[in-house]
């Protein structure tokens, strides 16, 4: 079944004996239709969350909808693309001493509603990072054929790379806890972060978890994904996958606890 | 030369052009979507010095009398390519550049005001 990476990678004190402190990062850009009401959403789902969108350049209003919804708001001053985005709000989890961040998508796919399924894992001391993967049963997203098989070998590749079967590598549907937001904020994948940043935390010894979750139809806005972009995108991150395979990473991070 | 060791030769050109660009990405000195177009440079490379008659069949196509011709086209061609592409990313990067600066200067023109008034 799930196999670990190694003993001891994620944290084995019983957290939900102490109160954690939580944030919700949510990366937009031109989500000015659907971001206010991801603010509410987790809201209504566990008011003790903090929220901070990460507005990654956006030429609309979604940076000043945030702030109405009351969010916190860090503006980027241009577009850094979904990876510096993530990062900027792990940074911000990092310096604010989080001790849990879920990634939650302004683009209202995700269902705030999920998150305690996915915080689980980690309040229970089995995983550093949590994946919500829609492809573990639940839900009925059916993505077109060519994007499915995309899809299909990503989690193949990643499966064997990381030696853990993983369903979903792209989903943005994540939770981290102290020693993942330590490692990503200090080292993230920048062009499409999700696949790199499962082999990453292979490599750092974290503990990686998949849970299911359903995921919503698209609230507002377009998908960004095309034809060619996704070939482009398969080609590169394959070719980040296999160079990564020769790299080294000599030291695991300490646990900062 | 024979043209048997100008393919052996030119082969072991394009491996060394593809290693160089896999250390150089390994040790995170080049970004994967900046190597896409260097990969792609040494891969023809690689094809054209293994394949030799598929140059004649390009300059029989595009009507280059002499072959050899037709790679200094190709080479160029890429070559521009490369320096087109870059000149995109320079120009995105001085923009950045520009709206980094003009942040970063309002940002201490605020402090300035908060610590003056405060």
């Amino acid at each position: 079944m799930v196999q670990s990476f190694t003993t001891g990678g994620a944290e084995g004190r019983d957290a939900r004996a102490t109160a954690l402190r939580c944030i919700a990062i949510v990366p937009a850009y031109n989500e000015e239709a659907s971001v206010a009401r991801v603010i509410e959403d987790i809201g209504a789902a566990d008011s003790s969350f903090d929220i901070v969108v990460v507005d990654d350049g956006s030429t609309d209003r979604t940076g000043a909808v945030a702030e109405t919804a009351g969010a916190n708001v860090v503006h980027l001053p241009y577009n850094l693309g979904i990876g510096g985005a993530v990062q900027t709000g792990l940074q911000y989890a990092r310096d604010h001493d989080f001790d849990v961040a879920v990634q939650v998508d302004g683009d209202a796919q995700h269902d705030p509603l999920e998150i305690p399924k996915i915080l689980a894992p980690i309040l229970e001391g089995k995983a550093d990072v949590v994946v919500g993967s829609r492809f573990l049963g639940e839900g009925e997203y059916e993505p077109p054929v060519t994007r499915l098989l995309g899809i299909r070998l990503l989690a193949r590749i990643v499966s064997v790379l990381v030696r853990q079967r993983v369903t979903d590598t792209t989903s943005g549907f994540r939770a981290s806890n102290r020693r993942a937001i330590s490692l990503f904020a200090s080292d993230y994948p920048h062009d499409y972060p999700e696949v790199e940043a499962m082999v990453l935390l292979f490599r750092h010894r974290l503990k990686l978890v998949e849970v299911p979750v359903h995921m919503r139809l698209r609230g507002a806005g377009e998908s960004s994904i095309t034809f060619w972009g996704s070939a482009y995108y398969m080609l590169k991150v394959l070719l980040a996958l296999f160079v990564g395979l020769f790299r080294r990473y000599p030291t695991p991070l300490e646990d900062h606890q | 030369m024979t043209p048997f060791r100008v393919s052996i030769v030119a082969a072991i050109a394009a491996l060394l052009l593809l290693f160089a660009i896999f250390e150089l990405i390994r040790s995170r000195r080049l970004q994967e979507r900046y190597a896409m177009l260097w990969l792609l440079t040494g891969i023809v490379i690689l094809i054209l010095g293994l394949w030799r008659s598929l140059l004649s069949t390009i300059a029989d196509a595009v009507g280059i009398a002499y072959p050899p011709s037709a790679l200094f086209v190709l080479a160029a061609v890429f070559i521009l390519l490369l320096l087109l592409h870059y000149s995109t990313v320079i120009s995105t990067l001085a923009d950045q550049n520009r709206i980094l600066a003009q942040r970063l200067a309002l940002l201490e023109s605020r402090l300035e005001e908060e610590r003056s008034a405060g």
